[in-house]
């Protein structure tokens, strides 16, 4: 017995250690589709500030997160949203799932980053936090290897010699999907843009499920050009991988990252705390460590591996028709191309 | 006599059966919510529509009317065949190699090929992307193919099923009655004659037991096409995609349920065939030991280490993975990987969440099962109760993990159920592995407990102790080595499982296997790899501790064994 008893004591002290859970103070439920190697930094920055409040964080792609909140709708799980897609945010709020504040300081913000309701005199209902940028990663080394040469617009990339060398991320589950399927529908109009992801259907080698995803593969030479986001090209590159970030001459869809309280929510008073700092001026320095362009004027510093003036080649775009329109674009892609999807 | 001493003072009887009763009620408890309802809730969900109205089979009318779904049927079934005839080929031969020759190093030709089990099925896939994929240092090999999809999930699955099926086929092949080959020898038969009509009947029932068991793992196996799959799509990648990625809940259950048909029906045929194997060997049958022959002996060496070789090839490159600067354009070795700098909840903390319900799921696992296990076994009158339970815990081994998984999400989400505190807690999670893994324990417990004799609880009884002292002073201890065997069956599979989890972690409780999986999908393919490596090195250190211990036990708790 007692050598049972030697054999067990430590697993039970273990098992036990496993079942009981701390008990903390306030705790944030918050969904997120920041990248997740910034997402620490986040925390760690905000806990600095407000030790008191502690975030479960929630995070996946974002398709993923919206497709969620959606089916959780009846019985939300998420106090805060904190980085996701506008034209996600403002899907919930047609549904009327965001609770509308007035973050402190939200008024320093560029106007272009607030929820437009705010100019008409209402509480926004999401404040934007930062731009991230269509580009395109291209892999120099196999490109030459392979005789692909460097695109420079998006429609080089529907040229035969591109034919499964492409990797984009797939827009169902991918918030830089979308936004490219989005942008290319304002560039060109509707029809065209169909027409034109038809063309560059035939050159994709497959769809991925997150937007790092394409550009990632393009870093270790498993595809030659990877659609992705101007954030993760920069970072790989200064990683060390043979990459080019291209940023197509057409222009560059992009859409904001945002935050908003989520209507409903027992912890009131620690998510406004939350929606408070994620418009402050220390909030959009550190969104800036990644992200050239970001809603606090004057804080925004030149990125390594980002062109200056990408704020001018960045297009006009409608987040309000690419909400709107999100439901049935992606139901029209998914039947077009889902056969390439990634599993 | 027997009758004497079952018959027991009644004051005695009422406490004792009352206790008794409690605890098989307990047990039987345990595998209704933990199984049956959840599947049930799952069945239910696939006959509704999205805000929950009872709509029949209109989800299932829509599933077969959209070929991008109805194509992974084929799929599945093509890669789980192929899987099935290469693995169930391979293993064979190794199985025979190993109990039918007197080839060299047999021993640690059996330890080098239980080491897959080791690791999650994740591993090979990304070990393959290494290997064959656009930049791996074996691509020749594929001549132009491509290995993401169905190449790539044949190699990736075959790489973990092998040993189970090598397992079943040596226990198969070790049985065998000489006097049968003496006799043929005698007669004169050809050598390939003996192997047809002596050896192949003589394993028919394992050889046919192991085609399912491997085709039941392939068909259901979640973590290699997920990876390695490409745009090749599987039914248990079309679960994860249908919850996972579009929160399309009802489609999931309707795939989840056609999922659990193949896997139903091949658990039944291999239930029917167990019952007629009982008694194949007669007592009388004399072992059959090899004698050597060096050209076959040596081929046989030969073939065993190179498969071998490829499982140590599929390991170390994904130590080679996790060990690199940036694959493959600066092959500087760094462990840097092995911080998961900045990759939040995906690092050490997933690692340790990981063991802490692979330790909680050994522990409570282990004395659960073996202890219902005892019930059913050791205990007379309740019949009904006991049958059920038995049958219950021979369930869990037909219902894949995604299945599970997603049944529980259904089971226990449910504002009105009283076990919804469970959701999204650690508690879940063991719950759900318990009864996932539940039915070899439940096997390996019968068997051992089937070797001793029923008089220790007769006499145990006489005495008048209570059968929980019994149970604890004498069948516990001396089962030891079946119940550590199953707590490190627990312990690993808890390590290494995947498919059922991926749906019930919450962000406190994400596990290093969904870690894996989420930095492959984030492209950190290196730290995927650091990862999954990290699995298999916490699996392996359990498993040689596991086989130390019982090393010590059986030469010092475990002597009346050899005595008697």
């Amino acid at each position: 017995m007692s050598m049972l008893r030697r054999l067990f004591q430590p697993m039970l002290l273990v098992g036990a250690a496993a079942l009981s859970m701390a008990a903390n103070a306030t705790e944030l439920t918050v969904y997120t589709a920041v990248e997740s190697d910034d997402l620490q930094k986040y925390a760690e920055r905000f806990k600095a500030t407000y030790p008191d409040i502690t975030i479960n964080w929630v995070r996946d792609s974002t398709g993923v997160i919206t497709a969620r909140l959606l089916a959780e709708k009846g019985n939300p799980q998420a106090d805060v949203i904190w980085g996701l897609a506008a034209t996600s945010l403002l899907v919930l709020e047609e549904e009327g799932m965001l609770a509308r504040y007035a973050p402190e300081g939200v008024e320093n913000l560029d106007p272009k980053f607030v929820d437009a309701a705010y100019r008409n005199g209402e509480d926004p209902a999401w404040v934007g936090m930062d731009a991230w940028v269509a580009a395109i990663c291209y892999n120099t080394i196999e490109g030459e290897r392979q005789g692909v040469p460097m695109p420079t617009s998006w429609e080089d990339l529907t040229q035969p010699a591109f034919e499964g060398h492409v990797i984009m991320p797939n827009p169902n589950s991918s918030g830089t999907g979308y936004l490219d399927v989005a942008s290319w529908m304002q560039l060109w109009g509707e029809e065209q843009g169909w027409d034109y992801m038809d063309r560059l259907h035939n050159n994709i080698a497959r769809y991925t499920h997150s937007g790092s995803a394409p550009c990632s593969l393009a870093a270790t030479g498993e595809a030659v050009v990877g659609v992705s986001f101007a954030f993760r090209g920069a970072r790989l590159k200064s990683q060390g991988a043979p990459i080019e970030v291209v940023f197509p001459e057409e222009g560059l869809g992009w859409d904001m990252e945002a935050a908003a309280i989520v209507a409903g929510t027992d912890k009131m008073e620690a998510a406004q705390t939350l929606m408070d700092w994620a418009v402050s001026r220390d909030a959009n320095e550190l969104y800036n460590e990644g992200y050239a362009v970001v809603a606090y004027p004057g804080v925004a510093q030149p990125i390594e591996n980002y062109p200056t003036d990408i704020t001018e080649r960045m297009i006009d775009a409608d987040f309000q028709w690419a909400a709107i329109n999100r439901e049935r674009v992606l139901a029209e892609w998914q039947r077009r191309y889902d056969s390439k999807t990634e599993q | 006599m027997r009758a004497i001493l079952f018959s027991r003072p009644t004051a005695k009887l009422s406490l004792e059966a009352l206790v008794r009763l409690l605890m098989l009620l307990a047990g039987v408890a345990l595998l209704v919510i933990g199984l049956l309802f959840p599947l049930f809730a799952m069945l239910v969900k696939s006959l509704q529509g999205r805000s929950g109205d009872f709509i029949g089979l209109a989800n299932f009318v829509q599933y077969f009317q959209t070929p991008a779904l109805v194509n992974s049927i084929t799929n599945s079934f093509r890669m789980a065949l192929t899987t099935t005839v290469v693995v169930v080929g391979l293993a064979f031969l190794c199985a025979y190699g190993v109990t039918r020759t007197c080839m060299p190093g047999k021993r640690l030709f059996r330890m080098l090929a239980i080491l897959p089990i080791l690791a999650p099925s994740l591993l090979p896939a990304i070990s393959l992307v290494y290997l064959f994929g656009n930049q791996g240092f074996l691509r020749e090999l594929l001549m132009g193919h491509s290995v993401y999809g169905p190449i790539g999930i044949v190699i990736g699955m075959s790489f973990w099923i092998f040993p189970h099926a090598l397992m079943l086929l040596t226990t198969a092949l070790t049985h065998s009655d000489a006097r049968l080959y003496e006799a043929a020898d005698v007669l004169g038969t050809p050598k390939w004659r003996i192997f047809l009509t002596i050896t192949l009947p003589g394993v028919r029932y394992g050889l046919i037991s192991c085609l399912f068991v491997v085709f039941t793992l392939a068909i259901t196996d979640f973590g290699v096409p997920k990876i390695i799959g490409g745009q090749f799509s599987v039914l248990a990648t079309d679960v994860y995609r249908q919850v996972v990625g579009q929160q399309n809940f009802q489609m999931g259950a309707v795939v989840s349920v056609i999922l659990l048909l193949p896997a139903v029906l091949s658990f039944m045929v291999d239930r029917w065939i167990q019952r007629r194997q009982v008694a194949q060997l007669s007592a009388r049958a004399v072992p059959w030991q090899p004698t050597p022959s060096p050209l076959r002996d040596w081929l046989f060496a030969l073939m065993c280490y190179a498969v071998a070789g490829v499982i140590l090839l599929v390991i170390g490159t994904a130590i080679y993975a996790s060990l690199l600067q940036f694959w493959p354009y600066n092959r500087t070795f760094t462990l840097q990987h092995y911080t998961f700098q900045g990759l939040a909840g995906g690092g050490w903390e997933a690692w340790l969440n990981s063991l802490k319900l692979a330790f909680s799921v050994a522990l409570v696992g282990t004395l659960v099962i073996f202890f219902n296990a005892w019930l059913i076994e050791k205990s007379d009158g309740y019949q009904p109760l006991r049958q059920g339970l038995h049958l219950m815990a021979m369930l869990p081994m037909a219902v894949p993990g995604m299945v599970l998984g997603l049944a529980y999400i259904f089971f226990f989400n449910q504002a009105g159920n009283p076990f919804n505190w469970m959701y999204g807690t650690m508690a879940i999670l063991v719950l759900n592995t318990l009864v996932h893994f539940y039915t070899v324990c439940h096997l390996t417990s019968v068997t051992a407990l089937k070797q001793l004799d029923p008089e220790f609880e007769a006499v145990g009884a006489s005495l008048k102790v209570p059968f929980w002292t019994t149970f604890r002073r004498v069948t516990l201890p001396v089962s030891l080595p079946a119940v550590l065997d199953i707590s490190v069956y627990l312990f690993v599979n808890a390590m290494t499982t995947v498919s059922a989890v991926v749906f019930l972690y919450n962000s406190d409780t994400r596990l290093a296997s969904v870690a894996v999986l989420h930095l492959d999908e984030a492209g950190y393919f290196a730290s995927a790899a650091a990862m999954a490596v990290l699995i298999f090195l916490t699996s392996l250190g359990v498993k040689l501790l596991h086989a130390a211990l019982t090393h010590a036990l059986l030469n010092n708790a475990q002597r009346w064994r050899q005595a008697g």
